[in-house]
């Protein structure tokens, strides 16, 4: 058994006051001057603690402030009130809610799985990855208990061609030399986010983040210059077809993205030429051609497929198919071609929580891209200020190094033990034998038209309550 | 039978917020141009209004029933010097399953013993799938008449259905409280519901932490938990009590083990537990001695062995095999099969647990109660439904799925006048006094008042499930246990 993989996280305080949901309203007018004042019985002493950030011009109480309506509900003169806060609602958009980017603030803060009292408050399913539940194993199945580390579960996977079965001679040496991989200890690779205000901090941060986690972090070819050069062995450039020079790619490099394009042949031949060993992924968007592109893909040879869907983790020509059906029609589509275990399939876009992740691998993914999270680790409030060259509003540009690193560890270390918490939950020990183990999932399509589906009758006559 | 049936219903007693502040739904403002002339004072049937040394003041915010008013106070007002506003505050609280007019109708119940008149919906949420996309159908040329008295209604349930040795158990309404642990929950909380279990005629659920000498007076009406870290489990609690609970998993966290940090283990707890002061705990998960039916079977005769008329409940969360695990518990002997559904609620858990693992409530009732059909057994084990169930109409659609009473957690809480702040394992815990052990905190609320609150929400509940039942043309709660053709999903709703 390999040595256990552990992240180590440690609390990394934000830069920037964060948007928080709700705010606290009190007017000084009508005071009686109690006594004992309820804003000095507080509970949490958010009173006790309040400053003003003068960089921001905010009031630390919003900040600190729980939600449990004593004061408000105290207060004789009724002068305390609390109120959804605009700034909040208008973070993100319809797919990265404030929620979601709330939740990715906090567990870049702490390194830690969100842990909350009383039941969960959301909708009872939603579109794309909400349209799933996972599985869990009880009495008649054996669980694991992965996250207080009793018991070994693996994340690790393998990037590239894994042969279809090992030839012996008779002094029992391996006949055929086998092919290169790569093995990744968790299943989630970094990626750039399409915008963000970068300085050469954020990106080199994100390099020191993908080396302390052994994994891999992929970006523009064009992006790539001197100061990563300690990280060669994590980077995984990705090449355009515009204008491509292989001698851009540097020393350490194992393996190199292309997009699916009609020059493809001629990349790939230039790289083979310049070092026959690297690895080359092959990115497909999803779309209706999709499948057709991937089994030729395959059998050219490729065994790296990178199926990239659009951000909000939709089709990028049909809004209404999801991330997780691309995954999962593709996976399907191998199967049946008896072909899924001679390559490796990587999917991203709109990955945004933990449980995408797990998702996308029942759903037959063998790993996925985080790109939009890494940034939001950074406190970017998807304003996207900065497509239009407005200033960043939390300065993402002149974040150190050391601090990047770590937000984005953090992040990542609280979704791996989130991870184990599923796997533990289904039983499943290794996240190899996670992939496409749709069994261990729950479908929102089939579950609710199995159970609801005959209970559309309504005689003639009925009021319904 | 058991001799429940002979106690007399509690009254419902008025019994308000405990806080100053009750929070409402609208604000009425009154400027500084009122004369006090009282008008409002005599209009208002709600006693919002109050006159005081003649001055009149907005004493009861909360209970404006705003524009539902018939004869609004800030329409004959002489001087206009009354506005109605919405209270911003109200629009804060809650989320989809517990949406704002939820709290605010639940905490009506647990006042008055009423469901509220107008206004407020205290039916079902807003989560947008499940229990809030049901209906129920309603054929009124078969309803019984409105008047019919309510003691004519029997919504009573059987725990016992195998017609063994054990205990001959009825339970006088179809709910009884779920598990909350000495710990999780203060003492005062512990009280408040089971003395109202106790005089509902129903039981009330330890949770994993121990059985405290508190509760002794109503062993009658408390079930006890075993659960993997067999905490507080002696051979003395289990002999006391009618009901045992084998805990395999919780909804709110399925296929994840507990762990009470060390600051929670003060010397109470430590105590009730037998473990050591300042000293984490963790329930694991699963029971490392069941890896199978048998192996079930072996814990089953193990709490018969020393109490061999207790009912054995085994509450089990919802996988995808969820009908498997009935059946195999009632081979094993189970009296009550406890489902609890995906979005039930807890002291704390991952939220990617909660959100995401297992299945909600309303799947894995109708899966069982089918599968427990097809195998023949279904008449001889009692599903309880737990995991969501907010309203009396959440109880009704439950029993119509095939669940024959159901289990509650959260609207208890409510009742006390919790709001969702998500906060129970926070700090000191619960700041307003529910879900913590801080001596301080625990002060804010008194078990008298806490059992009045539950037990007027429960009258409420009881007597909306009876109309709900009379509405069906239904004598008896038993007619309604898997009547699916009561319901229709609005999202398959043929027009």
């Amino acid at each position: 058994m390999p040595s256990k993989y552990v992240i180590h996280t440690k609390h990394m305080p934000h830069r920037f006051e964060p948007v928080i949901k709700s705010g606290i309203i009190a007017w000084e007018e009508g005071c009686l001057k109690c006594a004992v004042c309820v804003k000095k019985q507080c509970v949490y002493g958010v009173y006790d603690n309040r400053r003003l950030d003068p960089l921001q011009m905010i009031e630390s109480i919003d900040n600190q402030c729980m939600n449990c309506f004593r004061c408000v509900q105290g207060c004789p003169r009724e002068l305390i009130h609390k109120s959804l806060n605009p700034e909040y609602q208008a973070l993100g958009d319809s797919y990265w809610t404030p929620d979601i980017i709330s939740d990715l603030w906090d567990q870049s803060e702490t390194g830690k799985i969100p842990v909350s009292g009383s039941g969960y408050p959301g909708p009872f399913s939603g579109p794309g990855f909400d349209s799933i539940w996972t599985d869990m194993s009880e009495i008649v199945r054996p669980t694991r208990d992965g996250i207080h580390g009793r018991e070994y579960i693996s994340t690790a996977i393998d990037i590239g061609k894994t042969p279809v079965n090992l030839t012996f001679d008779n002094k029992g040496n391996l006949v055929k030399k086998l092919s290169h991989i790569i093995d990744i200890p968790l299943p989630i690779i970094l990626r750039m986010p399409p915008f963000g205000s970068l300085g050469d901090k954020t990106v080199q941060g994100w390099a020191l983040a993908a080396g302390r986690l052994e994994t891999l972090f992929a970006l523009p070819q064009d992006m790539i210059d001197d100061g990563l050069k300690n990280f060669d062995q994590w980077l995984m450039p990705e090449v355009s077809s515009l204008g491509f020079n292989p001698a851009g790619i540097p020393k350490g490099v194992k393996i190199v993205e292309v997009p699916y394009c009609d020059e493809m042949d001629e990349i790939v031949k230039d790289l083979r030429d310049f070092n026959p060993s690297l690895l080359i992924s092959v990115r497909i968007p999803m779309s209706e051609e999709m499948e057709e592109r991937v089994l030729s893909t395959v059998k050219q040879g490729f065994a790296i497929i990178h199926l990239e869907g659009a951000p909000d983790g939709c089709f990028h020509d049909d809004k209404n198919r999801f991330v997780k059906d691309g995954i999962r029609s593709i996976h399907i589509k191998l199967v049946e071609n008896g072909i899924r275990d001679r390559l490796t399939l990587l999917a991203g876009g709109g990955i945004a929580l933990a449980e995408h992740a797990t998702k996308s691998i029942i759903c037959g993914a063998d790993a996925v891209f985080v790109d939009f999270p890494i940034l939001v680790a950074l406190e970017c409030r998807m304003c996207r200020r900065c497509t239009m060259g407005l200033p960043c509003p939390v300065n993402i540009e002149s974040a150190p190094l050391d601090w990047v690193a770590a937000r984005v560890e953090n992040l990542i270390g609280a979704w791996h033990s989130q991870l184990l918490e599923m796997m533990g939950a289904m039983g499943i020990r290794d996240a190899r034998r996670l992939r496409g183990e749709a069994g261990r999932a729950m479908f929102f399509e089939e579950l609710d038209s199995s159970i609801f589906g005959s209970m559309g009758e309504v005689e003639e006559g009925c009021e319904l309550e | 039978m058991s001799n429940n049936e002979n106690i007399q219903l509690p009254e419902v007693l008025r019994t308000p917020s405990r806080f100053r502040n009750p929070i409402g739904k609208y604000r009425l403002m009154r400027n500084g141009d009122c004369i006090s002339c009282g008008k409002c004072v005599e209009i208002c049937p709600y006693d919002v209004h109050i006159i005081r040394r003649g001055q009149v003041f907005v004493k009861n915010n909360y209970r404006c029933i705003g524009l539902n008013c018939k004869d609004p106070c800030y329409k004959s007002c002489p001087v206009q010097a009354l506005s109605l506003k919405k209270n911003p505050d109200f629009e804060v609280l809650g989320d989809y399953r517990w949406p704002p007019e939820l709290l605010a109708a639940t905490w009506y119940m647990a006042e008055n013993g009423n469901v509220p008149p107008v206004g407020l919906e205290y039916k079902t949420g807003l989560s947008g799938g499940g229990f809030d996309k049901l209906r129920l159908v309603i054929n009124k040329d078969k309803s019984l008449p409105e008047d019919l008295p309510d003691d004519e209604i029997d919504v009573g349930v059987d725990l016992n259905r195998r017609g063994d040795n054990s205990h001959k158990i009825r339970i006088r309404v179809p709910f009884y409280g779920g598990g909350m642990s000495y710990g999780s929950v203060s003492i005062t909380t512990m009280l408040s519901r089971i003395k109202a279990a106790a005089e509902l005629g129903t039981f009330c659920c330890t949770g994993e932490g121990g059985y405290p000498d508190e509760l002794k007076p109503y062993d009658d009406h408390v079930i006890t938990q075993v659960a993997t870290g067999l905490f507080g489990v002696k051979e003395e609690t289990i002999q006391r009590v009618k009901i045992v609970e084998f805990k395999y998993a919780q909804g709110a966290k399925p296929g994840l083990g507990g762990h009470l940090l060390g600051d929670k283990v003060t010397p109470g707890v430590a105590r009730m537990r037998e473990a050591v002061v300042g000293y984490p705990l963790f329930s694991p998960f699963p029971f490392h001695s069941v890896y199978s039916v048998e192996d079930h079977k072996k814990h089953v005769d193990w709490i018969k062995a020393m109490n061999p008329r207790a009912l054995i409940s085994v509450k089990v969360a919802t996988p995808n095999d969820v009908d498997m695990v009935a059946v195999g518990s009632y081979y094993a002997g189970a009296h009550i099969i406890h489902l609890d559904g995906s979005y039930g609620g807890t002291g704390a858990a991952p939220d990617i647990a909660k959100k995401n693992i297992a299945i909600p409530i309303e799947y894995a009732v109708p899966k069982v109660h089918r599968f427990l059909q097809d195998e023949g057994v279904r008449d001889k084990i009692t599903v309880i439904a737990s995991g969501g169930i907010r309203t009396p109409h959440d109880v009704a659609k439950i029993i119509a799925l095939g669940a024959d009473g159901v289990c509650t957690g959260t609207a208890d809480l409510v009742a006390l006048e919790c709001i969702r702040c998500h906060n129970c394992e926070r700090g000191r815990g619960c700041a307003r006094g529910i879900a913590t052990t801080d001596p301080e905190l625990m002060d804010l609320m008194e078990h008298e008042w806490g059992r009045q609150r539950v037990i007027n929400m429960f009258l409420a509940w009881r007597k909306e499930i009876i109309r709900i039942l009379k509405r069906f043309g239904m004598k008896s709660i038993k007619e309604l246990v898997g009547r699916t053709d009561c319901l229709v999903h609005l999202d398959y709703m043929k027009r």
